[in-house]
């Protein structure tokens, strides 16, 4: 439980500052067969994406002959979560695929390939709050390596209010906590383009503009760890 | 690739007692790398790569009420999903004939070696057992998934714990440290033929010209306890001698493999 | 006034500022938005006097107008033929590019390509995603018969046929190998024995591994000269 001693210093109950994300991993490549793929984790939330694309659309009456679409597609294994998930699209994933293809969407340009698809697929291994959003930073690097034009990257993190306090990257204990108000953000760093931006909780519109603030800061610590993670894989070798 | 011409050279090269990647015909790709512990709301998880073959197994575990015929034991449901995101032949949807295949290809082994006391996850007769869902997920598919996703559901088994039972009903979230009562370890062997020929562990490019496959799950002691036929093309009688040979070493060492995977 | 933020042959990736200032201009893979010029892909910066380039370090084959490709005829139809040239869609290969013969409208198409037939094709036109116009006349252009045909990922094939051709030359001179190269990432190898043919095809994949790192020719000449190759992946 989140104790009301521990905010006023500042702490959370895994000893994080407010502003502080858990500790972050990417890596780039990791499903050989698709034309791109990544993985990002945060804390214990870990995402795995692939894009494959752009190939032919089936059934034919859903292309569309001036540009190509972008299909997405998040899905969490069912023994991810504490408690067990049926396998199958639930309504929540349904549209976490939708906001996830709108956050991606924004960051991409398909005219140049009209009538085909690039399918992105987005699969938690492991999760501890937080999973759209990994969802969506593993799913930009994906893109990136899948050579799809991009005007930049995607890189999204939840900001929230938990007792009256303006945080970064909730974790599942933060999420569940009466009162938490969670908003999952997603920016295009290089502009600052909000591409994803949801809320469930009650909270002023001052506060609001605070806690997007602070993902716009995350967001663009995400995308140097996103951008690192894509150029690891052409590193030079040093000795040869 | 024209397939015929592909099956050509395979079988060129196969004459000469190997294969395109310069593997033996019975011989495993290198490395086959068992991880446990990879998913840690799960009651017990694995994941088990064969070459750049990787599936991911995880186990839930629950209680319910017993199937009536049989009242005293505990319930296994296999699962297996052939991921869209682990190859650009598996579509989105429910499981087609490949994935419940597979499904219930590996339950079969399970089951059938009675690998898991089913007696032992009863609770109160007739009232409430223990109900084992494990499901198995393809993430990147270059050939074999069979003995892949056996391999990863064996290794996710070994090391499950019970979660915390209170008032009949699961607390999730908190794990005992007691582990499933296992008494044998079932493993697959799948030999794929191609004209006369049988190799084990084909890469996606061999399997795509294989004539047949023949699944052996064997226990320790060298008994069959499942097996499955697969593919479009007989197998001769004489030709099941020597597949059940080679899946008398293979499954040797596969068993070997699983077991140092769990030592910690 | 105009700067260049980062160096040629630099990994860049989507969103990266590559140049600031007016004096550049955005060629493939790159765009300008108000007075800077950023990557659009993940790839390799490559400058042609005020041209900035980015060339993508991975991703699918997108078809060219003048590429040269490999494919595999899929479809025959009542003038021509469908060839897959792995793009989502596939090309067209009309009777009239068919050939240099003269191919009368009742012949029997199956005479001249049938299903499965790999070919040397050149893309003539282009149009959206869906209309891809092939021609197998000119040089070089033909059905291939025997040998072996390997993928790489498109994007590595530059450095597979080098500067002026000099690479491809080089792995040809040194295993006695015919090679295609097809520009959607389909090599077609063929030798008079099989060693060679497997030095060959180790030799293209290696050079699809190591397409991004330096004094690579170098290794490459080192690596034929030893001679031997396991045709450890394929």
């Amino acid at each position: 439980m989140v104790q009301a001693k521990k905010t006023e210093k500042a702490e959370r109950s895994d000893g994080r500052k407010l502003n502080e994300m858990r500790k972050m991993e990417a890596k780039v490549g990791i499903i050989k067969r698709a034309d791109g793929s990544a993985m990002f984790k945060i804390g214990t939330t870990v995402a795995l994406a692939a894009v494959y694309g752009p190939r032919e659309l089936f059934p034919g009456f859903m292309q569309n002959p001036e540009k190509g679409i972008l299909r997405c597609n998040y899905d969490m294994l069912s023994f991810s979560v504490t408690e067990r998930k049926r396998p199958g699209p639930s309504r929540r994933s349904v549209e976490i695929s939708l906001v996830t293809k709108n956050a991606l969407g924004s960051a991409i340009n398909l005219d140049q390939f009209p009538n085909t698809v690039v399918d992105v697929f987005i699969m938690i291994v492991q999760a501890d709050a937080g999973t759209r959003c990994a969802g969506i930073t593993a799913a930009s690097m994906a893109l990136a390596d899948a050579g799809i034009p991009m005007r930049d990257l995607v890189s999204a993190v939840s900001v929230g209010r938990i007792n009256g306090k303006i945080v970064i990257d909730l974790d599942k204990e933060e999420e569940d906590y009466d009162g938490t108000t969670d908003i999952p953000c997603a920016f295009m760093s290089r502009n600052n383009e909000i591409t994803l931006l949801q809320l469930d909780g009650d909270i002023s519109a001052e506060e609001l503009k605070q806690a997007v603030e602070l993902g716009k800061e995350g967001c663009k610590q995400i995308s140097e760890i996103q951008k690192k993670a894509l150029k690891e894989r052409y590193k030079e070798i040093k000795n040869e | 690739m024209n397939n015929l011409d592909l099956r050509e050279y395979i079988t060129s090269i196969l004459a000469n007692g190997h294969r395109i990647d310069g593997r033996k015909l019975e011989e495993y790709r290198n490395p086959i790398e068992i991880k446990t512990g990879i998913s840690k709301n799960a009651e017990g998880s694995a994941s088990a790569r064969i070459g750049e073959t990787e599936v991911i197994a995880g186990i839930k575990i629950g209680v319910g009420t017993p199937f009536a015929d049989s009242p005293d034991e505990g319930v296994l449901m296999v699962g297996v999903e052939l991921l869209p995101l682990s190859s650009p032949e598996f579509e989105s949807g429910p499981p087609g004939e490949q994935a419940t295949e597979l499904a219930r290809v590996v339950d079969r082994g399970i089951r059938e070696s009675k690998m898991i006391d089913m007696k032992k996850l009863c609770i109160r007769k007739g009232e409430l057992v223990w109900m084992i869902f494990l499901d198995i997920y393809t993430i990147n598919d270059d050939g074999n998934l069979i003995d892949a996703c056996a391999l990863a559901a064996l290794a996710a088994l070994k090391e499950s714990v019970l979660p915390v039972l209170k008032d009949d009903k699961v607390v999730f979230g908190e794990f005992t440290k007691t582990k499933l009562p296992l008494t044998r370890i079932p493993v697959t062997c799948t030999l794929y033929k191609i004209d006369s020929y049988f190799l084990v562990d084909p890469s996606t490019k061999e399997e795509k010209v294989c004539d047949a496959r023949i699944s052996i799950c064997m226990t320790e002691n060298d008994n069959i306890c499942a097996v499955q036929k697969g593919g479009s093309k007989g197998i001769k009688i004489e030709e099941l001698d020597k597949a059940i040979n080679i899946a008398k070493e293979k499954t040797k060492e596969l068993r070997s493999i699983l077991n140092n995977s769990s030592v910690k | 006034m105009s700067e260049l933020l980062v160096d040629e042959k630099n990994v860049v990736v989507p969103g990266e500022v590559i140049a600031q200032g007016m004096d550049y201009v955005p060629a493939v893979g790159s765009f300008r938005d108000g007075d800077k010029i950023i990557s659009s892909q993940l790839g390799l910066v490559n400058l042609s006097g005020r041209l900035i380039k980015v060339i993508p370090l991975s991703g699918r084959y997108i078809p060219k107008k003048g590429d040269v490709v490999i494919g595999k005829v899929a479809d025959i139809g009542f003038s021509g033929w469908r060839v897959d040239i792995g793009w989502a869609f596939e090309a067209n290969l009309s009777m009239k590019e068919a050939s240099s013969d003269f191919i009368d409208k009742k012949t029997d198409l199956t005479q001249y390509y049938t299903y499965g037939d790999i070919v040397a094709a050149q893309i003539t036109y282009i149009f959206g995603s869906k209309i891809i116009d092939l021609t197998m006349k000119g040089p070089g252009l033909r059905k291939l018969k025997g040998g072996r045909l390997i993928k790489i990922i498109p994007s590595k094939v530059p450095r597979v046929i080098g500067k002026q051709g000099s690479m491809i030359s080089m792995i040809k001179e040194k295993t006695n190998c015919r090679i295609i190269v097809g520009q959607n990432g389909l090599v077609w190898v063929q030798g008079d024995d099989n060693d060679s043919i497997v030095l060959a095809v180790d030799t293209i994949y290696k050079i699809e591994e190591e397409a991004h790192l330096s004094g690579l020719t170098d290794r490459i000449k080192i690596f034929l000269e030893a001679g031997h190759g396991s045709s450890k992946k394929d």
